[in-house]
This record gives structure tokens, sequence and C-alpha cells, in this order.
């Protein structure tokens, strides 16, 4: 009996919660907004989403296996989450070989090469979905527009966005606010249906999942900001709340940004980071030159996690100051 | 409903031995009496291989002010003197006795009746708790003479009895209030007059809603008692926590809780304090609770100090088949035994037997910067900055990170999705700087 006692130090006792949980949860919550893309773009939605996601569960099994010569990480669900928001940052008219192309940097490069999960600096799905824009900025920026049960892929009709619009200041071209809330509008595939992402968005909060501290500052501060241009100029300037329904800021916010691994982990610094992306996406929308500027902002604001990290500190229990 | 302000978790409560009542075990053939039951020096023995002792005999003197007396809870013939494993896992010096039919000593009242009146002088009274060896009850084991001697400057305005019983299923506490209500309330008047404060407050997490009934109803006499439920909340037992919890009032980092005004006691050193001071019995008995998924007889035993914890078990049903972990205390911040011959001390509240399947630890993946660690961490630490500090041998910023604070409560390995032994790293870590700050102290 004596040698058979197992013995460690406290806690004995676990909450059960798991990284695969948490992916999984995520993944969930994208389910809405998927559906909404299946149902306006159509078979190409299909095919970009399910080669994004097996290209990337493949290019992470095989490079986990051969050459880092470690246990597959597969399992955790995190490979599939990043082809799934890649695929959610794509055109549904995508050639196929270049979603394996997003997948394989996004993979391989923002994620495998830091060494897995957990020590990536850059949100791989984000990297990814860039490196494609900056590649194949041709194939990258005509969207198909929507059609409800689209059954043409390379073939489907393109057009111009909301965000192009924008951009080209032809603001009574904007399409009616109840589309742009619906997802009957044209752009990635995951990006367009508001109200699904945010139904999932608050599945993610009560699962507790993410706290609103980031999705919340950044839209806040996007509104604020576009708000102020607005006022100050509404001829050249699109109103706040189509700001707020267009392009990956819905997406961005609460499910791209809120990524744990690359994000802030005090609420403060949260806060901070929310406001960063917020303006640099404002900025890059308004006075640059690409007309979507999300996944930009998020990426960069990334690149200061590990400082606001340094500098942003909980309240200590009985400071002494 | 009140509860702390900052972190903390609610495990699953699994109280399974609660409102069994306190049954009285047998004599054993012998028992093995550590020396140091208390946080301090260990007491310097007073009986050498041979000796015959009586129940209650002091056999063990304190060594300096934060120690405690240790008397002997059985009569019979000292064995021997001799290092055993204490919950710990360390040696440590103990006394064995081969126990005979008890034969008390002269003084100690043995009648159960209740005696209200005390009309013994504060220093008196601090004096009978330090005789009678009393210390904290709840795990920590702190003498109670010194907590009630607060040092000189300070002024301690209340007593908050502990009686929150926040570690998943521990139930000793809860069961002793359901018993022995009215000896806690004299306890906790005494206590009161010791400490020359004119409020109490007896604080009860409100998943004992009989034990709160009970106690409101007998301190209906003594308006300067209060009887306050608070939420469930691990947590909460902790000393700074529990003052935060009751008078919102933050202990300074680094300062004595005292500075708050609050003087916090375990509910159960509250009654051994009765009964040093009213029966002239020193800590010689105690309840344990056996708890477990797989024990057979789940219950709240009244045990003598220095029985072994296989006897507390193969009373409570016998070692099931299945466990596979045995541990002295909560699930939270209970020691796991390396094996069952360790005997029972003062400030042994529970046993609690767990099952292969539960007591493994999971596999160990990458921090994914969730933050669950910062949220869950109750002194606004982050757990996860600590650990990786510690794995790095960085004690200087670990200092600055403040892992002085630490209370090493569990809250942030028991929420980690990646089930990272956070607390073992910062227990490294607190170890470490513990050390410098005290050789600097030191030069």
């Amino acid at each position: 009996m004596e040698n058979k006692l197992y013995v460690s130090m406290s806690p004995h006792i676990h909450s059960g919660d798991s990284i695969s949980r948490k992916m999984w949860d995520v993944i969930i919550a994208l389910i809405p907004a998927l559906l909404v893309s299946l149902y306006f773009f159509g078979l190409g939605s299909l095919l970009v989403t399910s080669v994004s996601i097996a290209s990337c569960v493949l290019f992470e099994y095989l490079i986990g296996r051969f050459l880092l010569k470690q246990e597959s990480s597969i399992r955790d669900g995190s490979a599939i989450l990043t082809g799934l928001l890649l695929a959610f940052n794509l055109p549904s008219n995508l050639p196929l070989w270049i979603v394996a192309i997003g997948a394989l940097v996004a993979i391989g490069m923002a994620k495998m090469s830091f060494g897995g999960l957990g020590n990536n600096i850059f949100n791989p799905a984000l990297v990814g979905r860039v490196f494609l824009l900056i590649s194949f900025p041709q194939q990258m920026t005509s969207w198909p527009l929507p059609k409800a049960l689209n059954l043409n892929y390379l073939d489907a009709a393109t057009g111009a966005t909301p965000l192009s619009f924008m951009k080209s200041g032809r603001l009574d071209r904007l399409p009616d606010t109840l589309d742009m809330f619906i997802g009957n509008t044209g752009g990635s595939i995951g990006e367009v249906a508001t109200v699904a992402l945010i139904l999932g968005g608050l599945f993610l909060l009560i699962r507790k999942v993410i706290s609103w501290h980031i999705p919340v500052s950044i839209l806040l501060t996007v509104y604020i900001f576009t708000g102020i241009l607005r006022i100050a100029s509404p001829e050249l300037y699109a109103d706040p709340l189509s700001h707020m329904l267009t392009g990956g800021l819905m997406l961005g916010a609460v499910f791209m940004a809120t990524d744990y691994v690359t994000s802030p982990m005090v609420k403060k610094g949260q806060v901070i980071y929310g406001v960063g992306i917020g303006i640099i996406t404002v900025c890059i929308r308004v006075f640059g030159s690409y007309p979507e500027g999300v996944s930009f902002a998020i990426l960069m604001m990334n690149g200061v996690t590990p400082l606001i990290n340094a500098y942003c500190k909980p309240k200590r229990f009985g400071e002494v100051k | 409903m009140r509860t702390f302000s900052m972190g903390g978790i609610h495990p699953p409560e699994n109280k399974i031995s609660a409102g069994k009542a306190i049954e009285q075990m047998p004599l054993p053939a012998q028992v093995t009496i550590l020396l140091n039951q208390h946080l301090g020096a260990p007491a310097l023995p007073l009986v050498q291989r041979g000796d015959r002792v009586k129940t209650g005999q002091l056999i063990a003197k304190a060594a300096g002010y934060v120690s405690a007396n240790i008397h002997s809870s059985v009569t019979g013939k000292v064995l021997k003197l001799d290092e055993v494993y204490d919950p710990g896992g360390y040696r440590r010096q103990a006394v064995i006795i081969e126990v005979e039919p008890d034969e008390w000593v002269e003084d100690l009242v043995l009648s159960s009746t209740l005696k209200r009146e005390c009309t013994l002088s504060p220093e008196d009274i601090i004096q009978k708790i330090q005789d009678g060896g009393v210390v904290g009850m709840g795990g920590a084991s702190f003498p109670t003479h010194v907590k009630l001697s607060p040092p000189p400057g300070s002024k301690p305005e209340v007593l908050i009895v502990n009686a929150v019983e926040c570690e998943p299923y521990l139930s000793s506490d809860h069961q002793l209030m359901l018993e022995k209500g009215m000896e806690i309330i004299v306890g906790t008047k005494i206590m009161m007059m010791a400490l020359k404060v004119q409020r109490a407050v007896i604080a009860i997490e409100n998943n004992k809603p009989d034990a709160i009934g009970l106690l409101e109803r007998l301190a209906i006499p003594y308006s300067q008692i209060e009887v306050m439920p608070l939420a469930v909340h691990y947590p909460q037992g902790g000393e700074k926590q529990l003052i935060d919890a009751v008078l919102g009032r933050h202990v300074p980092s680094g300062a004595l809780p005292v500075v708050t005004g609050a003087v916090v006691l375990n509910v159960g050193s509250v009654f051994a304090t009765y009964e040093a001071v009213q029966k002239n019995k020193p800590v010689i008995d105690r309840v344990v609770c056996v708890t477990g998924k797989s024990v057979k007889k789940p219950g709240n035993y009244l045990c003598r100090i220095g029985i072994s914890i296989q006897e507390l078990i193969d009373f409570a049903g016998g070692m099931p088949d299945s466990v596979a972990k045995v541990i002295s205390g909560g699930p939270m911040m209970g020691k796991a035994l390396i094996n069952t011959q360790v005997p029972v001390s003062k400030g042994t509240s529970g046993i609690l037997l767990m099952d292969s399947k539960e007591a493994l630890r999971k596999k160990v993946y990458n921090c994914i910067r969730c933050g669950n660690c910062i949220e869950a961490c109750p002194m606004g630490l982050e757990p996860y900055l600590l650990m990786n500090l510690s794995e790095l041998s960085d004690w200087e910023n670990m200092e600055k990170e403040c892992i002085m604070d630490c209370i090493e409560c569990g809250c942030c390995s028991y929420v980690c999705p990646s089930n990272r032994p956070l607390l073992d790293h910062l227990r490294v870590g607190k170890f470490k700087v513990g050390a410098i700050i005290r050789g600097r102290k030191n030069q």
C-alpha cells in the first residue's frame, strides 16, 4: 500500500478547462457566420473554407511530425480554428492553390516557426491573409456579389464592396443598413454577416472564453473616430454605423483581436490594445491606400502586445503606494 | 451577499461528509505526538523513554514565544522519542506513547455542562490559551496566544471568527458549529475579552444555512456578536480575503492583518479556547472529517491527537481500492501524504481520499496567455509571469512582481487550461525570494 500513493503539491483538483474546450467554443461561435456565408456565397465559400481548414491541419501535422519531431498538436483544435479564420478573411472565389499557400504561411511561418501554439507573436490567420493580400493583390480584392445559394465558384459575378464605395467617396452607393447587418453585401467569406458574428460573440462572452474589453474598445473607438470625421465633413466620410457594419471590423474585433496568444493579458492593457486597433483601422480606411485596415491594425497591435503586457499590471491586493 | 473583491474561484463543493454527526473514535493502541504541530519553533520535550504520562499532561514545552505547548492526548508509557514523517513529508521529532485506559490530569473538567461565565482578566485568558497549546486549527496552525497579543501600537477593533470552511469537501468546522454552537459563542466572547474588542463577526459561507441559523439564534443574547453569511467563494478563508469580505478593508502588502483593526481566528480555535479556558482542557483531540467520493463511511470523527491517519481511514470503512492519493486538508491547499502512518496533528482538519482518475495531473501544454490565472488570483498577481521568471531563476524580478504576496491558494493552477503547474513554480520563487529578503535583513 505504502508505495502506491501519488504525492504532489496542492492544488489537487483542476477546473477541467482545456485549450481544446476554448478552441472548440470559438469554432462553434463561428458557425452562424459560416452558415450565412454558405447561403450568400454558396459553393465558393464551401470550397475555400474546407481547403483552408484541411491544409492548416495537414501543415500543422506535417511540420510537427517531420520538422519539429514532437507529439502531434492537431487535437487541440487550434489548427482547425486558424483554418476557419483564414477562410473567413478570403474572398469566396479565390483559387484553391492560393488558399493552400495562405494556410502554409499561417501555420508554417506565423505559428510553428515560433514554437507552436502559445509562442507566436502575430495572429497566424491574419499573417496568412496579409501575405496573400500582398502577393496576390488582384485575386484577393475581387469579391463575389452575394447571391442566394450561389453555385458558381471561380466564375462568380464580382463587384465593388461597401468599403470600396467608401474609399472612392461614392457614399450614395452604400448598400442598405439592413443588408449590411445580415450579410447581403460583397466581401470576404466570414466578414459580411454582422448579426451572426455578434451572436457568436455573445456566445463567447457567456462561455467566458472572451471578455468584453477588446471588442467593445475597438468598436467604440471606431465609432467615435468615424463619428468625429462624419460631423466634420458629412459628404466626404461615411457614417459611423456603416463603418461598424462593413469590412472585417466585426470579425476582427470579436474573433481575431481576441486571440489569447497575441492579445494583452490584463484588462487595462486590453483596452489600450483595442483603442489602438480602432485608431489604426480608421486611419488606414480613411487616409491609407487600402480600403480595409483591420488586419494590419490587429497585426501592428499584436507587435505591441509584449510591451503592453510589460507595463500594464493588474491592481495588486493591498498595494502600497 | 458579501465576499472578497478580487479573483477567486468556485470549485464543486462536494461536501460529502457534511451533516454527519460527530462520532467519537475509540482509543488507539499507540499515539505519535509530533513536536511541531504549530508554526514556529518545535516544542522541547519534557518526557523521556519509559516515563508514564497522564491524559492532558504537558509533555513538550513551547520553545520561545512563537511556539506552542504539546500535551499528551492519552495515558500511557512513553515508548520512545523518534523522528517520523509529518503531513508535509519531513522527518520530525515526535513522542510515541503506548496507550492505556484514560487517567486524566487533576484540574481538567470532564463534564460537558456549558460554562458561560468567565471572570478572568485578559492576561489570564491569554495565559490559559498559551498553557493549553491552542493554535490555529484551520491548517496553518499559528499559535493563538500570539494572535491575541497584537504588537504594541496596533489597536484591534473587531474579532473575526473564520467559519467559512471554503475548501471543498471539508466539513469538520461545519459539524462542530452544529454540535458545539453555544461553546463557540462563549469562546468568541472570551476571545473578545482577551482582545479587549467590542465587536465580533462570525463569518460563515452560505452553503451552511443550518449553522448560520443556529449561531444567529444562539448569539441573540450577545449583542456584540454578529453572524455574517458570505457567498461561497474560494479562498475566502484566507485571512486577507476574509478581512476584505467582512470589513471591506485591504491588508497592505507586507503588513500584519491587525493594521486593519481585525484579528482573525479559526472557529476550531475558538472552540479549543473555550475548552482551555473554561474546562482547563488543553488541545488533545479534534474533529477530523474523513471524506472522498469512494469513502465507505464519510463522516466527522472526534479523535485524539497523534492517532495515525490509517486508523481514521479504517474507522471510516477502510481504504477503498480506487484511492490513489491521501490528502491531509482540503483539495486546494491540503498536503498529499507519502504514507498513511502520518499522525493527526492539531492542524489536521480533514482527510481526503482521492481516486486515481482525479489524483493524476494532466499533460502540460504551452501557456496560451489566456489570462485566466490573472483573473483568478485573489492577490492581483500575474502567475504566468511569475512562473516564467521562476523557471529563469530570476529572483530579483520575482520580488518586484510581488511574489511574497502569494498566499499559495492554488487558484492559478486550478483554472489553467494548459494544466501548467503554476503554483509549484511560484512556491519555489517565494521560498528563494524569502531567503534572499531574510539574508538582506540580517546583514
